[in-house]
């Protein structure tokens, strides 16, 4: 089904009665050359390009709930490529690629919003380190500009610039970052691939993981089992779970983090606001829902709800940036599962068993991922061997020390990212 | 979030540092780069019942093994880490 303006102006003044479900609502087949466990953002870009680039057909993406239901249905959308250690840096640069190229490529809006990012910073020392971030940034071939302070007042002048703690000295303008529309990016890779012939099976969970002589040969769902040459688990906060159906242990730890959104408001916040030393980002939605959030609440959990000292935090972090913040009202809140690495980088990697892949570990990042991940996800499937852009990502560097990107600093150890 | 530690009482969760799974506990050997991988990094991570320590940093800086359902939050029973260290649990 294609979407066009004429289209579109045809089911308005019809009561919108032609439109038909995108995707099939197929049961299992009994056997698929690659089944992907998980139907979120990851599993579903990582399906469609098995099938675009690779060729193959024969693709069953299983999911527990429903299509989306999971991080990509609820994140806060925030495209950007402002990585600084090699590894990321080129893999990050892939996706934004990706991601500019990604409406013509679906035939779908996602409604990508290069609005530009700014991580402000409040000192010399902070000035120095986003100076050689931004160099970092040219040098893989995107776009830095370091802002001074009145360069960021032209930009962003409802900030409270004289704050006695943290004064803002400048920003790092990342002009080509932006946000997107979380669910239409599944919904787009959900149509593109079910139009390949991928089999996309909701309510579907997987209860087992079929080994026989350290080779993966398929599934247990609820709907029955499939058996599989390849499967590549996708599942992100619920990796361990997974992981742990074919005997594996993963170096991930699920925590949570939460994150706001006020009342519509009338457009004010043109940008992705960053405020790095208050754990405290900000972005205005179409919609007109000022969207921000915090840091973790540095514990593990499953419970999709936070607590309220991260909740206060967060909200302080805001009243500091943004003085006028105080007079909106915060309409939602929610807490998505992380799956935290040790070193807040992800992995996407093969595993002991032969046949079976995993891609996880996407900490806090992973939206802005969803296109490179699928691409290099795919690839690995396909190919056997990693993509060029995402060989760093192994399981191997946890073991090995070697090879760590540790992109804040901090050490490598679960609770410091 | 509150967290009954053993020698003050149930105490806000802002009181505690968090620092993760009780497999802190068993360190192995030096030298046993497997061993010492899987205590550094490798988790369970159930979305279950759980065993962490939490560091009752703003109290009496004692080392709790709290144990936990992470997808409820409830907090099930503690215990001083020392004490656990001692009965080799």
């Amino acid at each position: 089904m294609g979407y066009n303006a004429i289209r579109i102006l045809k089911e308005g003044l019809t009561g919108n009665k032609g439109w038909r479900p995108v995707w099939r609502d197929p049961e299992p087949k009994s056997e698929y050359d690659m089944v992907i466990i998980g139907g979120g953002g990851h599993g579903l870009s990582t399906a469609y390009y098995l099938a675009k680039n690779h060729g193959i057909k024969n693709i069953a993406v299983v999911e527990k709930g429903y299509i989306g239901s999971g991080n990509i249905g609820r994140n806060t959308t925030i495209v950007r490529a402002n990585y600084f250690l090699p590894g990321n840096s080129e893999f990050y640069s892939h996706s934004l690629k990706l991601w500019e190229g990604l409406e013509q490529e679906l035939n779908y809006n996602v409604m990508h919003s290069q609005r530009g990012l700014i991580n402000l910073f409040h000192s010399d020392g902070q000035r120095d380190a986003f100076a050689r971030r931004g160099n970092m940034m040219c040098n893989q071939g995107d776009d830095a500009i370091l802002l001074d302070r009145e360069g960021v007042r032209e930009e962003l002048p409802y900030l409270d610039f004289d704050n006695v703690r943290f004064p803002i000295y400048g920003g790092l303008f990342h002009p080509r970052g932006g946000t997107a529309r979380h669910d239409a990016v599944a919904w787009g890779y959900a149509r593109g691939a079910n139009r390949m012939g991928v089999d996309l099976i909701q309510n579907c969970e997987v209860t087992g993981i079929d080994v026989t002589g350290g080779k993966v040969t398929g599934v247990q769902t609820v709907r029955g089992p499939i058996r599989a040459k390849k499967v590549g688990i996708v599942t992100a906060g619920r990796s361990s779970q997974v992981a742990a159906m074919a005997g594996l242990e993963v170096p991930v730890e699920s925590h949570i983090l939460q994150a706001f959104v006020s009342e519509g408001l009338k457009p004010a916040v043109d940008h992705v606001v960053s405020f790095g030393m208050g754990h405290f980002y900000l972005s205005q939605s179409d919609k007109g829902g000022l969207v921000f959030g915090g840091d973790l609440d540095f514990y593990a959990s499953y419970a999709a709800r936070g607590n309220l000292p991260m909740m206060e935090h967060v909200m302080e972090a805001g009243m500091t940036l943004v003085p006028a913040l105080g007079k909106a009202k915060v309409l939602r809140s929610w807490g998505g599962i992380m799956d935290m690495t040790p070193d807040g980088s992800f992995i996407i990697d093969r595993t002991e068993v032969e046949g079976l892949y995993m891609d996880c570990g996407w900490c806090y990042g992973g939206f802005k991922a969803v296109p490179a991940s699928g691409w290099c996800m795919a690839h690995l499937m396909a190919e056997d061997r990693p993509h060029e852009v995402a060989r760093r990502h192994t399981f191997e560097r946890f073991r090995t020390g070697e090879g760590l990107m540790d992109e804040e600093g901090t050490g490598s150890q679960h609770n410091l990212h | 979030m509150r967290i009954e530690c053993p020698i003050c009482g149930n105490r806000d969760r802002r009181e505690f540092y968090y620092l993760g799974a009780a497999d802190y506990l068993d360190r192995p050997a030096l030298g046993d780069q497997d061993a010492m991988h899987k205590y550094l990094h490798l988790r369970e991570n159930p979305a279950g019942v759980t065993r962490d320590l939490w560091h009752h940093e703003a109290g009496c800086s004692a080392w709790v093994v709290v144990e936990r359902n992470v997808s409820t939050h409830e907090v099930l029973s503690t215990a001083l880490a020392s004490d656990v260290k001692r009965a080799g649990a």
